[in-house]
């Protein structure tokens, strides 16, 4: 790796930043590059605009959001230990982890996970995904190829099938329980990552 | 004489002694026509020869003799061949019926091993009976007519996204494990036989590698046995996709190994040339095949884009193309099953968005029947083909051989997986790795391999063979009958049988979407990123090319919500159009709020509809009228050149209208409340 900060010590915060995502040294350097490669202006944080260097984003139907997803509410930029923080949920999940009483809830277990993905649909953080949030992300993934009575129809259906207690929203619990069927250590994890 | 019970109780075998005795009946009878025929076929001789002198003595001379016109004969040579193979698939079909019939046994032993009980019971008749038993798996029929539908139906519903999630693990287990259980079983079979100090016997004869070559034989998972067993235990889709995708991919080494030893046996040496051509033929075989499996696959789905006006004769394109790329794998010695599965998995989603709903029913219990009739006729076959033989029994050679199979299935399987795991997301468990290994069945596939050797090369055929089915025998009696009760005791996590859910569906996508954004911004090109790339190529040339029509422009998320929708409509008419609707209804859009009732068919319009206002009523009956005429249309068709175009598929767009009415309707009644007259 030809770059010039080739020692771990030189990202400030990075054996906290191991210590709390559980991410190798190797891995750390190796985002901080990444982290460097988007940061054009070299400012030590991240803009939304910097992410339109990554070409294949704008091809993707929920870029926006996941481009958002990053920044926490209110904020204008991100920095490098919020960035690693956010990419520590795609870790893929250690079984064996044992962990003290004390400890938080480590970042990439499976609650966690759901818990980004529940809040990527629910842009109010209200803690419920209303019809008009649903219909956003669906409008979003399937784009002008469809009518929106045919938009209207499968939100409906969607609400209808997953919402247990009828308050016409999507909670994190119904949320949840929608998909105990997949996966999610499997389908939410980066191999890379690891 | 007992009063006559409804026709099945599950209480007893005594309450249907009278169905038994009638089933035992319809067997003796068509055993006994199955012995007659053959004898008959035994001396056919006789008959051609007076045949013969007939035809001379007419033309020695005109002077023929004039006999009886002959009101009714018997000439059975005429029809002997599909008379005979009829009778088989009539046997192996009632045999099916009966083990249903019979509940208690059904559920303690698996169906295979029953129908190689029933097999050795038709063999030994035979044989009682004086007469020779035919040779039944003879590898031509085996390989080119009972094997071929049975992979088809796998391939084609290959469930494909648990198929390419696990498929390193998959070719792990079928290429690296296949091959180790193929040099360990052999090896040490040689060096066992060599050890026998003092007394010579024939196992001194044997060679390294006739022994490599018996145990190429027999180290291949079979996928007809694991079809069988893991059918009834209904364990979890991981473990299932594992141990089934590793027994087709192995055909491929099987084939190589089974082909390297072969010619080589004859000349007694294998040089580092040979080791190295069996590598680049290994690559040839497998590559080669799904090649020619996916190239079928294309032509049949771009032949399915033209199929609109001849609807009847659209399942018979998916057959006949598959069959030809099995048949133009095995014309190249590439790998036939794999050729077979590519074809299928390839074809699926093109010809299903093409194809008509019946012409999909159809295709769907073609494949179901004949890969059921074919499977019942390999295991009944196997009985017979044992009782046949020839048998030659070495105690030494056939409980070396079933150790050894069994040791090394579990010191591979342990191996490879502490290897795999390394790189698996999500490891497999010591329970996972147990019944992997257990699961890890014999069949018909290594009989027939076996049975095609010729003798002059390998003197030893007959042990082979009894090792064969010894080791067949063991693995589906013994691992087949105790692996359920041992899924129960292990608590393997068992197959979830749930529908899926719109949801599922809609986060699914929503997941793949932002992993592939994920992986993006972390610059990394892994899975997901390859994935999209691939669905993205797949909307924008391929859809175009082999879907007709509008279809190719579909999204995947509507193709799926309409198949929910059209099922749920379906079920609604086919309860009899029963219908309960809540009175206050919150959104009246989707069919799931309109709960069919189970009522018998007789009046279920007005019993339902009592309580609601009279509007809606009318409404309600002229949807139902023309929903139920629609089925009426449909059974009056019986002509099988012009079949009437399929109601349910024009008649989506109709139920959309008429929803959106009915939604409309329910807004002018909430606003309205005043206005409501009830009755």
């Amino acid at each position: 790796m030809g770059s010039s900060n080739s020692s771990v010590n030189n990202i400030p915060n990075a054996q906290e930043l191991m210590q709390e995502t559980g991410f190798s040294a190797a891995h750390i350097l190796r985002l901080h590059e990444r982290f460097e490669f988007l940061d054009k202006h070299k400012c030590g944080q991240l803009r939304p605009q910097d992410f339109g260097a990554v070409q294949e984003l704008a091809l993707n139907p929920i870029g926006d959001s996941i481009i958002s997803a990053f920044f926490s509410p209110g904020q204008e930029t991100v920095d490098f230990a919020s960035f690693v923080r956010i990419l520590a949920h795609f870790r893929p999940t250690d079984r064996n982890q044992s962990r003290d009483g004390a400890q938080q809830e480590p970042a990439n277990s499976s609650i966690r996970k759901l818990k980004f993905a529940f809040q990527m649909y629910d842009q109010d953080r209200d803690g419920k995904i209303s019809r008009a949030e649903l219909l956003q992300v669906l409008r979003a993934m399937l784009g002008i190829q469809v009518t929106e009575e045919q938009l209207q129809s499968i939100a409906e259906r969607a609400i209808q099938e997953a919402d247990l207690d009828r308050d016409d929203a999507i909670s994190f619990d119904e949320f949840r329980k929608s998909l105990e069927k997949v996966d999610i250590d499997h389908k939410m994890s980066i191999r890379f990552l690891r | 004489m007992a009063s006559r019970t409804g026709t099945h109780s599950p209480a007893g075998i005594c309450k249907s002694l009278p169905e038994r005795g009638l089933l035992l009946l319809m067997v003796l009878v068509f055993l006994e026509g199955s012995v007659l025929p053959l004898g008959a076929a035994s001396s056919p001789d006789v008959t051609h020869q007076a045949n013969s002198d007939n035809h001379i003595v007419k033309e020695a001379g005109h002077n023929f003799t004039k006999k009886p016109f002959p009101v009714l004969s018997l000439d059975y040579h005429h029809i002997q061949a599909p008379f005979e193979i009829s009778l088989w698939v009539l046997l192996a079909s009632l045999m099916k019926l009966g083990f249903h019939l019979i509940p208690r046994l059904s559920g303690i032993v698996p169906e295979s091993c029953l129908l190689i009980v029933v097999g050795l019971l038709v063999g030994g008749l035979i044989k009682l009976a004086g007469e020779q038993v035919p040779p039944v798996l003879d590898s031509r029929l085996f390989f080119l007519c009972l094997l071929p539908p049975i992979i088809l139906d796998a391939g084609y519903f290959l469930p494909i996204r648990p198929f390419m999630e696990n498929l390193g693990t998959i070719l792990m287990f079928a290429v690296v494990g296949t091959l180790w259980n193929a040099f360990f079983v052999g090896g040490l079979l040689y060096a066992v036989c060599q050890i026998q100090p003092g007394n010579p016997s024939i196992l001194h004869q044997l060679e390294l590698l006739p022994c490599l070559l018996f145990g190429s034989i027999i180290s291949a998972v079979d996928p007809v046995a694991v079809l069988a067993v893991f059918e009834e235990i209904h364990i979890n889709e991981l473990l299932h996709i594992l141990v089934f995708g590793e027994s087709l991919l192995n055909d491929a080494v099987t084939v190589v190994l089974y082909h390297l030893f072969e010619e080589y046996a004859g000349v007694g040496s294998v040089t580092v040339m040979d080791v190295f051509l069996g590598i680049i033929s290994f690559l040839v075989v497998a590559v080669g095949g799904v090649l020619v499996g996916a190239i079928y696959g294309i032509l049949a789905a771009f032949t399915s884009r033209f199929t609109s006006h001849t609807r009847v004769i659209e399942p018979l394109f998916v057959f006949v193309y598959s069959y030809m790329a099995y048949l133009s794998a095995e014309m190249f010695h590439l790998s036939g099953i794999m050729s077979l599965i590519a074809c299928g998995a390839v074809m699926r989603p093109y010809v299903e968005a093409n194809i008509s709903h019946k012409s999909h029913t159809t295709i769907k219990y073609f494949l179901k029947m004949w890969s059921s009739v074919s499977e019942t006729l390999i295991f009944i076959f196997l009985g017979v083909a044992t009782v046949e033989g020839p048998h030659n029994w070495n105690w030494t050679f056939v409980t070396v051989t079933v150790i050894l199979c069994l040791v090394a299935r579990v010191i591979g399987v342990v191996g490879l997986t502490y290897v795999i795991n390394k790189f698996r997301i999500v490891k497999l468990t010591t329970k996972d790795q147990f019944i992997v290994a257990y699961g890890g069945l014999r069949g018909a596939i290594a009989f027939s391999l076996g049975f095609l050797l010729n003798k002059d090369h390998f003197p030893l055929r007959d042990m082979f063979l009894t090792a064969i089915i010894t080791v067949i025998f063991f693995t589906v009696f013994v691992q087949g009958m105790t692996i359920k009760p041992l899924v129960e005791l292990l608590a393997v996590k068992k197959k979830q049988e749930a529908k899926r859910s719109i949801n599922e569906e809609i986060h699914t996508q929503f997941l793949d979407h932002l992993l592939t954004g994920i992986e993006d911004i972390c610059g990394h090109y892994g899975h997901h990123h390859w994935k999209d790339k691939l669905n993205r190529f797949n909307k924008k040339y391929v859809k175009k090319c082999l879907i007709a029509g509008e279809r190719s422009k579909e999204p995947q998320l509507i193709a799926f919500y309409h198949k929910m929708e059209m099922k749920q409509a379906i079920e609604l008419v086919e309860s009899g159009g029963g219908v309960k609707l809540p009175s206050a209804m919150p959104s009246a859009v989707s069919m799931q709020n309109i709960q069919p009732k189970k009522l018998p068919p007789a009046k279920p319009a007005e019993r339902a509809l009592s309580n609601l206002p009279k509007g809606r009523e009318e409404e309600i009956r002229k949807i139902l009228r023309s929903n139920l005429q629609r089925t009426r249309q449909r059974l009056r068709s019986y002509n099988r050149h012009t079949l009437l175009a399929d109601p349910y598929e024009d008649g989506l767009g109709d139920l959309l209208i008429k929803k959106q009415k009915m939604i409309e309707l329910e807004r002018k009644n909430e606003s309205e409340p005043a206005a409501l007259s009830t009755e």
